[in-house]
């Protein structure tokens, strides 16, 4: 087998294994944490019998192991389980929030991922004069600014004042046509691509700089090629590796940080829907939602491994 | 006939950062002037430091890091190349005049086929089409001597060898088909043997096409070999100008005649005796391969005496030290040290053990801490070993600076404020403080320029002599181990293939292996290249 699918493989397996540790760290974590589920069901004023009768029908009296394993297997089988305060199969009511989250975060993604690229090479281009100055202080601002102030600075002056977008994404439909949907998202989208371009632009300015030092880049300079060929065909091909790990942290955040900008927009994703039933002990739900935002997390890193993998020369055309 | 090149009071400087002192301007090339015909070779020869490279840079417009041109003219082809401005100098750069730098795996971008590379100033300059450049590309693949030379562009830079890599690089200069070319430190990073080939193929080349080059170099014996002028260059100023003969038979100037005659210290062998290191049948790999880098390497060293350990890289003669240190336990054999069977792992040697065995690193700069002071670097061992402090800490490092003719005021000094070779001496004080028995020496003159490494090895040798410390020398040169060995192995792909007195080891008949490092050390004499090849010539077809 060559090196380069044995490498995959050990990836794409620890990744497979670092997510069955966590969902023993979710479940684990869950049980661990004080109160009682049929307690907050039921209110204070439960009979003692009742609270009863509900921990059974819940499961809640079985030994751990056991609650664990019929979790897993449920998982493995697409059923997530039931929310205990609606009653809702939560793997229903989650995969239309979910989707919706995927949605905000893929368009936010197709704007900012290109952009801080660009705005890299940018920077590097012109590095230590008034473009890459520019870029800096922007980008900085931007990150310094916590994001539900740039959402509402965005609503105020984007939203009502110059009546561009709508204010909020309440008026978001999921069966609505994709320009109706993406102009309720328009504002969500432009706070999201704020929050997440200036990592990635700063790293992609860092990792390119750092291999404009190679003998290689000179060889290039002294074939005569502009700046912006030596930068595009000789530095960027030998950075992909650093930009792409930090350009899939971003986008794990774009899909599970954004309950701040959920909340701020109204928009109906999966961060609302945790926040709620996090606050009413819903723990189905709440490991539900764990187990999809560590999923998410491990794969776009598990990507970004493969992607450095593929990137490099050495692991692709083994001698 | 008209100069293709003509520099005329060059003069470069540079803004310097140092340490505690505030920035100022150096020159580095001080007013030099030279003028190259069309077709011919100028040899551009000197210590690092010297500008040789900076003058060739500056052939193109270029300044490496913040080098500036800051006076001057340099005409090409009838053009002031400095006054065209940034599009005039890439309409220069990589059409008519093109690079070789010295280390080509280090020139070629890692991330793209050699063949887009090697064509690609031809293809940007609009010179031919990519069928024509491909073409071109595999015509000069083929005679530079490259293999499969219709398949070799398909190749990654790392799928390919260092030698090959530096042919690869001469054909990507030559492709575009250029009116002169730049050669700096071609073939210095390369094994001997190794030079040799390369060295001929980019004469062959240069003659074929007609092209004009600078050849830039600090090993004069290699450069008179390519070169019709010489320009000998020392502090960014010209010393002497002269016809190759001239310069390598009749040198006018001290300078010139120091640089020729280098090398040359006459060494009497000692016989040997009971040794202080017997290293027997060791055969060692690195952890997690299944390659023998060390085939079943017996050697024996005498106290006082030198054994020089030769081969070429990849021949384990590092590995070899490495064993000895006990950084690489090996699978097989003994070390056998100062009349006691050493362990093999680091962890089992005693302090006593580590304070007899010493080691000095081809690479000064990256073996010294650059935040503690020559003084605290010295007074390190002593204090480990000796539990020295205070004054009488501070008197030794004084003696032991004396002893490496550093004297008076290095004591407090940080090593970047030192150059290569009181670096390296340095590294030598260093591991004097522990009275060693043995030091091991690795490549501790490659990284330094001939006059600088000439007196190191005096160093060494009185060194030798006073304290009677063994060393055991391993380096690829065999100019060195001429001036300094008492006994020879010559290690070949992890084995010893030649092992005894030096008088024995040098002296015919040879094993084809030692006879071939042998004829490729390059002599100080013209002819000498065409000479050698001609007897292999002969030889082969004889057989």
């Amino acid at each position: 087998m060559s090196p380069i699918v044995t490498l995959l493989a050990q990836r794409i397996s620890l990744g497979l294994l670092l997510l069955f540790l966590v969902s023993i760290l979710i479940f684990v974590g869950t049980i661990i944490l004080p109160g009682d589920v049929a307690q907050s069901i039921l209110g204070q004023s439960a009979t003692p019998e009742a609270l009863a009768n509900l921990r059974r029908d819940l499961g809640l009296n079985d030994p751990p192991l056991t609650r664990y394993i019929d979790w897993a297997t449920g998982v493995l089988h697409g059923d997530l389980g039931t929310a205990l305060t609606s009653g809702q199969d939560i793997a229903e009511s989650l995969g239309s929030r979910f989707r919706n989250t995927l949605f905000l975060a893929f368009w936010a993604a197709i704007i900012a991922v290109p952009l801080a690229v660009f705005l890299g090479l940018l920077a590097v281009r012109y590095r230590d004069r008034w473009p890459d100055k520019l870029i800096s202080a922007v980008t900085l601002a931007s990150i310094s600014l916590p994001e539900f102030l740039i959402g509402y600075l965005l609503m105020f002056f984007l939203g009502v004042k110059l009546r561009l977008f709508p204010s909020t994404a309440i008026g978001y439909r999921a069966d609505a046509d994709v320009f109706t949907r993406l102009e309720a998202i328009a504002l969500p989208v432009a706070v999201l691509t704020l929050v997440v371009l200036a990592h990635m632009m700063r790293m992609t300015r860092a990792a390119i700089l750092n291999v404009m030092q190679s003998a290689y880049i000179e060889t290039a300079e002294l074939k005569g090629l502009t700046t912006f060929r030596v930068i595009w065909k000789h530095a960027f091909p030998n950075s992909i590796a650093p930009i792409v790990n930090v350009v899939m942290l971003n986008l794990a955040y774009l899909v599970v940080g954004v309950v701040v900008v959920e909340v701020v927009f109204v928009y109906p994703g999966m961060g609302q829907y945790l926040v709620d039933h996090v606050s009413k002990r819903d723990v189905p739900v709440v490991q539900a939602c764990g187990l999809i935002f560590a999923a998410v997390y491990i794969g776009l890193n598990m990507l970004a491994d493969v992607i450095s993998i593929l990137a490099n020369p050495r692991l692709r055309h083994p001698k | 006939m008209s100069d293709l090149l003509e520099m005329k009071n060059l003069k470069i400087g540079a803004t310097v950062y140092p340490p505690d002192e505030a920035p100022h301007d150096i020159e580095i090339v001080k007013g030099v002037s030279f003028a190259l015909e069309k077709g011919k070779v100028l040899g551009l020869i000197g210590e690092s430091g010297a500008g040789k490279s900076t003058i060739g840079l500056a052939s193109m417009g270029y300044g490496r890091g913040g080098v500036e041109i800051t006076g001057g003219e340099v005409w090409i082809n009838g053009r002031d190349v400095l006054k065209g401005g940034m599009k005039g100098l890439r309409a220069l750069r990589g059409a008519e005049v093109t690079y070789v730098a010295q280390s080509a795996a280090a020139a070629f971008n890692p991330a793209r086929k050699l063949m887009e590379q090697v064509t690609e100033s031809t293809l940007q300059h609009g010179r031919c089409s990519r069928p024509e450049a491909e073409a071109r590309a595999v015509e000069l693949f083929a005679k530079l001597g490259l293999p499969n030379p219709e398949t070799f562009g398909n190749r990654y830079p790392h799928q390919v060898s260092g030698g090959q890599l530096q042919r690869a690089m001469t054909a990507m200069a030559l492709c575009p088909q250029p009116d002169l070319v730049v050669f700096d430190e071609p073939t210095t990073a390369l094994d001997v043997t190794t030079q040799i080939d390369v060295l001929a193929a980019i004469k062959d080349a240069i003659r074929d096409t007609g092209v004009a080059a600078l050849y830039i170099t600090h090993d004069l014996a290699v450069v008179a070999q390519v070169s019709d002028h010489i320009m000998v260059l020392r502090h960014g100023e010209k010393v002497e100008y002269g016809t190759a003969e001239q310069i390598i038979t009749a040198p006018r100037e001290d300078y010139t005649r120091a640089l020729v005659s280098v090398r040359q210290i006459d060494h009497p062998e000692k016989a040997p005796a009971e040794p202080v290191l017997t290293a027997s049948n060791i055969t060692a790999r690195y952890a997690g391969t299944a390659f023998d880098v060390l085939k079943d390497v017996s050697v024996a060293l005498s106290p006082g005496q030198t054994l020089a350990v030769v081969g070429e890289s990849g021949s384990g003669k590092s590995t070899l030290a490495r064993v000895i240190t006990g950084l690489l336990p090996p699978s097989e054999g003994a070390i056998d040290f100062a009349g006691r069977t050493l362990s093999p792992a680091l962890a089992g040697r005693s302090r006593e053990d580590l304070r007899e065995l010493q080691m000095i690193y081809q690479m000064a700069d990256v073996a010294m801490n650059p935040r503690q002071t020559v003084g605290t670097i010295i007074g390190r061992p002593l204090e480990f070993y000796f539990g020295m402090t205070g004054k009488k800490k501070r008197d030794r490092v004084q003696e032991l600076l004396d002893q490496i003719e550093m004297g008076e005021g290095f004591i407090d000094r940080y090593p970047a404020e030192l150059s290569g070779g009181q670096k390296q001496r340095v590294c030598i004080a260093r591991a004097l403080a522990a009275d060693p028995k043995l030091i091991i020496c690795d490549e501790v003159t490659s990284a330094l320029d001939p006059l600088v490494a000439d007196g190191i090895l005096k160093l060494l040798l009185d060194l030798q002599k006073k304290q009677n410390v063994a060393y055991l020398f391993i380096t690829h040169d065999l100019a060195t181990v001429r001036a300094i060995a008492d006994s020879i192995a010559v290690m070949y792909q992890g084995k010893v293939v030649r092992y005894g007195p030096k008088s024995e080891v040098l002296a015919p008949p040879f094993d084809d292996y030692t006879d071939l490092l042998l004829s490729s050390v390059p002599e100080m004499k013209l002819g000498w290249l065409e000479d050698v090849l001609a007897h292999r010539k002969m030889e082969s077809a004889g057989h």
